[in-house]
C-alpha cells in the first residue's frame, strides 16, 4: 500500500514536471506553429539563474518563481526580436535557426560556466510515508503544476490575450483577418512561453543536476509530448503530459530509465499513427 | 441507377458545428456535363473534396463507376479515372511546364504514346508558354491551363473543374468554354463557377448550391430565370 | 487534334534530360573522383589516407540527407542513426559470424529494415514537416542514451558487448574476398570508400532521373496534386526514406572501418551537424552537401587544433546565418550566379 502511494506520487510529480516543462514550449507551438529548438537552452538558463540567486543568497521561491522566468522572458524577446520574427510561417526554418541558437546557448553556458555539474539541494527534505520515504518537494511540485495550470485556464478564458490566443491556434490566419496586429501578439506569446519555461527551469533545479547541456535530456520529451497535445493547448498538454509521464514512469520502475523513453516514444508514435493532429484532435479541438 | 457515372446520396459533412453539407442527392451520367453555382460557402468546394477522397463525409455515400469511393484513399479514387482541377491552381511549381505535364501522362502512357499525347495535351489546352519554363514564372492564366492540361491527359471519364475561368481573360474564358464543350464529347465534366457568362456558353445542366444543400437541379433556361434563385445568388456577372 | 509524326515528338523535348546542365556536374564528379582514386593510394602518407576516409564516409552520410531532404522534402533528422546502426550493426554482425563481408551486407540491410519500420509508422501516418523532423530525432536521441548505458556484459548481443560508451573498439577490418581473413589495407579500405561514393552518387542521379525519383521531387513541390494525379505518395516516401537509411547505414560501415562505433555515432551534435553540411552545401543538389561536408570538417578541424573559439557556437552562428541568408546553400547559389554570369558573356557577345 505505502509502495502504491510512493509510486502514485512519484507519477504525478514525472506528469508535474513534465506539464511545466511544456506549457511554455505548447504555447508558443500551438499559437504561431514555430518549435522552439532552443527550448532545452531556456529551461537550463531558468535553472542557471536560478542555481546562482541561490548560491548568492537569494531566497530559493523568489529565485524559481520570479527571477528565473523574468531573465528567461527577456531573453525570449530579444530572440523574438532578432530571428524568429523574421521566419514566421517558415516553420522548418524556424526549427533550424532556434537549433543554430540552441547550440550558441550551450556554447556560452560553456564558456561562462564551464563543463562542470551544479545544482541545489532540495530546499524542503523528506517525508516518511510508511517504510519509504518522499521529498516533500515532490509534492510541492505537483502543487506548482496545479496552481500554473489554474492560472494558464484563467490567462486563456479571461483575458484579452487569451482570448486572441485561443483564436489564433484554432485558425492561425483569423488573427491578421481581424486586423489585430499578429507581430505584437505573436511577440508577447512568445515572452510567455519563455518566461514559463524559465520558470519551469527553476522549479525543478532542484531535483536534477544542472549542466549547460542539460536541456538535451528534456527536449526529446518535450518536443513529443507538445505535439502529440493537439489544437486545445492546455487540455491537450495536460493530457499528453498525464499520458506520457505514466507510461515512462511505469516502465522505468518495470525495468530501467532507457525502456521509460522507449515506451514513452513508442507510445506516441502509435497515437500519432491513428490521430496525427494529437490528442485533441477530434471532439476535443474546441476546449481550452 | 445503374447506368450513372456518378452518384451521391445523402451527404451530410460536418465540421465541429458547421454543417458544410447536408443531405446532397447527386447524379451523373457518363458524358454528361453540369455546372454548379452557388454562393460562397454553400458548398461547392467541400462537394468536390468529398468525390476526390480529400475530405471523408459524415454521413451519406458517393458511387463512381459502380464502386463506393467514401473510404477511399485520394490516389485510389484518382486511379478510377477522376481528375480534379482545384480551386488554387495545384500545380508542382518548381518543375517545368514540360515536366508537370510529363508527370500526369506517366501514370497512363509511355514511349511514343506519351509523346504523341504530350502533343495532343498541349495544344488542346492552348498552352503557348515556353515548355522550359518553370511554372511558378507563369502567370495565373497559363497555370490555370497547365493543370487543366494535366488533368485532361490521363483521359478522365469524369472531370471535376473548381473555377476553371478564374483570373482568365474574356478571350481565353471563350477559348476554355470552347475547349470544355470539345472534352465533353470524350468525359463527363463537372464545372463549378462563379462567372455567368461563362456558365451560359458551356451549361446544359445547373445544379444550385445554398448552404450546404442543393436548391434547384434542372436546365439552364429555368434555373437563370427562376426568382428564387435570383433571390438568393445570381453570381458575379461580369459585365 | 495533330497527327503523329517524328517532328512532332522530338519537339516535346524528352530526349533532354531533366537536369541538364548538371551533367557536367557528374562528369566533375567521375574525373576528380577516378584521379583521387588512383593518385592518393600511391602518394599520400598512411593517416592521410585514414582521414580521407573518415571525411568519405560523412560525405555519404552527407547525399544521404541530401537525397532525402534535399529532394525528397523528407525533413528527416534520423540520418545518424541509421549511421550509427549501420555501424554497430557492422560490428556485431561481423565479430559474431567471423565474416567482415557478410557484416558489411548486413550494415546496410538492417538500417533499411528499420527504416523501412519506422517510415511506415510516419508516412501512414501522413505525419509531415517539423513532425517528421521531431520523431526521427527524438529516435536517435534514444539511441543515444540507450548505448551511453549499455556498459557491462547483460547488454550484448551473441558474443558482443555493447560496450556502453566506450562503444566497440574491437571493431574488425574488412577482409579481402579469399576467405583468408586477411584485413585490407589502408590504401584498399579508402579505395573502396571512394569508390562507394561515387556509387552512391551514380546510383542517386539514377534514381532522381527515374519515373519514381522524379515523383519524389514532384511529391515535395505539390503533394496534394501528386496524390490526386494517383501516385501513391506515401510509398514513395517510405522508398527515398529507406533508401536514405541504406545509405547512411553504408557510410556508417566505412566509418567504423576507418575509425571505430561510438554511441557517438547517434549524438545530437552529428545529427546537426549533418543538418548543416547540407543546409551550406545546398539542398538542390548531390554535390552540394559532400562540399559543406568537407567544409566543414575541415573548419572544424582547424578550430579544434587552434582552440580559438568554441566550436559549438561557431557551428550555431553558421546555422543561423545560413537559414536566414542563404537558404538555397551555397552550390546551387554559386551555379546561379554561374549561370547568370555567361548569360550576361551570351548577350554581350550579341552586340548592344
Amino acid at each position: 500500500m505505502d509502495y502504491l502511494i510512493i509510486l502514485s506520487v512519484q507519477t504525478m510529480s514525472t506528469i508535474a514536471a513534465l506539464f511545466l516543462l511544456c506549457a511554455g514550449l505548447a504555447i508558443i507551438f500551438g499559437m504561431m506553429k514555430v518549435i522552439n529548438f532552443a527550448h532545452g537552452e531556456f529551461f537550463m538558463m531558468g535553472a542557471f539563474v536560478t542555481v546562482l540567486s541561490v548560491n548568492s543568497g537569494v531566497n530559493f521561491w523568489l529565485a524559481s518563481l520570479v527571477l528565473a522566468p523574468l531573465a528567461v522572458g527577456v531573453l525570449g524577446l530579444v530572440i523574438e526580436w532578432c530571428v524568429i520574427r523574421h521566419l514566421y510561417g517558415r516553420m522548418i526554418d524556424t526549427m533550424l535557426a532556434t537549433w543554430g541558437l540552441s547550440l550558441g546557448l550551450m556554447g556560452l553556458a560553456d564558456a561562462i560556466f564551464g563543463n562542470t555539474v551544479t545544482g541545489i539541494s532540495d530546499p524542503l527534505g523528506a517525508v516518511a510515508i510508511g517504510r519509504y520515504s518522499t521529498s516533500i518537494y515532490e509534492l510541492v511540485l505537483i502543487g506548482v503544476a496545479a496552481a500554473l495550470f489554474v492560472l494558464l485556464f484563467a490567462l486563456f478564458k479571461y483575458t484579452k490575450w487569451g482570448l486572441i490566443a485561443r483564436a489564433a491556434m484554432q485558425n492561425p490566419h483569423m488573427t491578421a483577418a481581424l486586423g489585430l496586429e499578429p507581430r505584437r501578439v505573436y511577440s508577447l506569446t512568445f515572452v510567455i512561453g519563455s518566461a514559463l519555461t524559465g520558470l519551469a527551469g527553476g522549479v525543478i533545479a532542484p531535483l536534477t543536476s544542472v549542466t549547460p547541456v542539460m536541456g538535451l535530456d528534456y527536449i526529446a520529451n518535450a518536443f513529443i509530448t507538445v505535439i502529440c497535445a493537439g489544437p486545445a493547448v492546455l487540455l491537450g498538454t495536460s493530457l499528453a503530459a498525464s499520458l506520457f509521464g505514466s507510461v515512462n514512469n511505469i516502465f522505468t520502475f518495470m525495468y530501467s530509465s532507457v525502456f521509460g523513453q522507449v515506451a514513452l516514444l513508442a507510445t506516441a508514435i502509435i497515437l500519432l499513427r491513428f490521430s496525427p493532429k494529437g490528442l485533441t484532435a477530434g471532439k476535443l479541438k474546441k476546449a481550452i | 441507377m445503374a447506368n450513372n457515372l456518378l452518384a451521391v446520396s445523402n451527404l451530410s459533412v460536418h465540421f465541429g458545428g458547421v454543417v458544410a453539407l447536408s443531405n446532397v442527392d447527386f447524379s451523373l451520367k457518363p458524358l454528361e456535363l453540369c455546372c454548379i453555382i452557388g454562393p460562397n460557402g454553400a458548398g461547392k468546394s467541400t462537394f468536390f473534396k468529398c468525390l476526390t477522397g480529400q475530405i471523408v463525409p459524415t454521413t451519406g455515400d458517393v458511387v463512381l463507376a459502380d464502386s463506393s469511393i467514401v473510404k477511399m484513399s485520394p490516389h485510389l479514387i484518382a486511379r478510377k479515372s477522376l481528375g480534379i482541377k482545384t480551386q488554387v491552381p495545384n500545380v508542382f511549381e518548381g518543375l517545368s511546364v514540360r515536366e508537370n505535364i510529363r508527370l500526369s501522362l506517366e501514370r497512363s502512357f509511355s514511349g511514343k504514346q506519351l509523346a504523341h499525347r504530350f502533343e495532343e495535351v498541349i495544344s488542346t489546352a492552348g498552352i503557348t508558354a515556353d515548355l522550359s519554363e518553370r511554372v511558378d514564372n507563369l502567370s495565373h492564366g497559363q497555370r490555370q491551363l497547365i493543370e487543366l492540361a494535366m488533368i485532361v491527359g490521363p483521359k478522365p471519364s469524369l472531370m471535376l473543374l473548381d473555377e476553371p475561368a478564374a483570373g482568365l481573360s474574356k478571350a481565353e474564358s471563350t477559348h476554355l468554354a470552347n475547349t470544355i464543350r470539345e472534352l465533353a464529347s470524350s468525359s463527363a465534366i463537372i464545372v463549378v463557377e462563379h462567372d455567368m457568362d461563362f456558365i451560359k456558353m458551356i451549361a446544359e445542366r445547373i445544379v444550385v448550391f445554398n448552404r450546404g444543400k442543393v436548391l434547384m437541379d434542372d436546365l439552364p433556361s429555368v434555373v437563370l430565370n427562376d426568382e428564387t434563385v435570383k433571390n438568393v445568388y445570381l453570381g458575379k456577372d461580369r459585365t | 487534334m495533330s497527327q503523329t509524326n517524328v517532328s512532332a515528338i522530338k519537339t516535346s523535348g524528352f530526349e533532354r534530360r531533366p537536369f541538364e546542365s548538371f551533367d557536367k556536374e557528374s562528369a566533375f564528379v567521375l574525373i576528380t573522383g577516378l584521379l583521387l582514386l588512383v593518385l592518393m593510394p600511391q602518394y599520400s602518407e598512411v593517416y592521410t589516407l585514414i582521414t580521407a576516409t573518415i571525411y568519405i564516409s560523412l560525405c555519404i552520410l552527407a547525399v544521404s540527407l541530401g537525397l532525402v531532404w534535399g529532394y525528397g522534402g523528407i525533413f528527416c533528422l534520423g540520418q545518424a542513426a541509421f549511421f550509427g546502426l549501420g555501424g554497430y550493426t557492422y560490428a556485431i554482425a561481423a565479430l559474431n559470424l567471423g565474416d567482415t563481408t557478410l557484416g558489411a551486407m548486413a550494415a546496410v540491410i538492417v538500417p533499411m529494415i528499420f527504416a523501412a519500420a519506422l517510415g511506415y509508422f510516419i508516412f501512414w501516418g501522413r505525419i509531415g514537416d517539423v513532425y517528421v523532423g521531431v520523431i526521427t530525432l527524438t529516435v536517435t536521441l534514444i539511441f543515444v542514451r540507450f548505448l551511453n548505458g549499455s556498459a557491462g556484459d547483460n547488454y550484448s548481443i551473441g558474443s558482443v558487448p555493447l560496450g556502453g560508451f566506450n562503444g566497440i573498439p574491437m571493431t574488425p577490418q574488412l577482409t579481402t574476398l579469399d576467405g583468408s581473413g586477411t584485413p585490407l589495407s589502408t590504401q584498399a579500405i579508402f579505395v573502396i570508400s571512394l569508390a562507394a561514393l561515387m556509387l552512391v552518387y551514380f546510383i542517386c542521379r539514377l534514381f532522381l532521373s527515374s519515373h519514381t525519383g522524379r515523383t519524389m521531387i514532384a511529391i515535395r513541390e505539390n503533394e496534394l496534386r501528386a496524390e490526386l494525379l494517383g501516385y501513391d505518395v506515401r510509398l514513395i516516401k517510405l522508398l527515398t526514406f529507406t533508401l536514405g537509411g541504406g545509405i547512411a547505414g553504408l557510410a556508417g560501415l566505412l566509418f567504423a572501418n576507418a575509425l571505430t562505433v561510438t554511441p557517438g555515432m547517434f549524438s545530437l551534435t552529428n545529427t546537426v551537424q549533418i543538418v548543416i553540411w547540407v543546409l551550406i552545401g545546398g539542398r538542390l543538389s548531390l554535390l552540394g552537401p559532400i562540399f559543406g561536408c568537407l567544409f566543414v570538417q575541415m573548419i572544424s578541424a582547424q578550430l579544434g587544433v587552434s582552440g580559438l573559439l568554441n566550436p559549438e557556437i561557431v557551428l550555431g552562428v553558421i546555422l543561423i546565418i545560413f537559414v536566414l541568408f542563404v537558404p538555397n546553400g551555397a552550390v546551387p547559389t554559386l551555379y546561379q550566379m554561374a549561370e547568370r554570369g555567361l548569360n550576361r558573356l551570351k548577350r554581350g557577345g550579341h552586340g548592344k
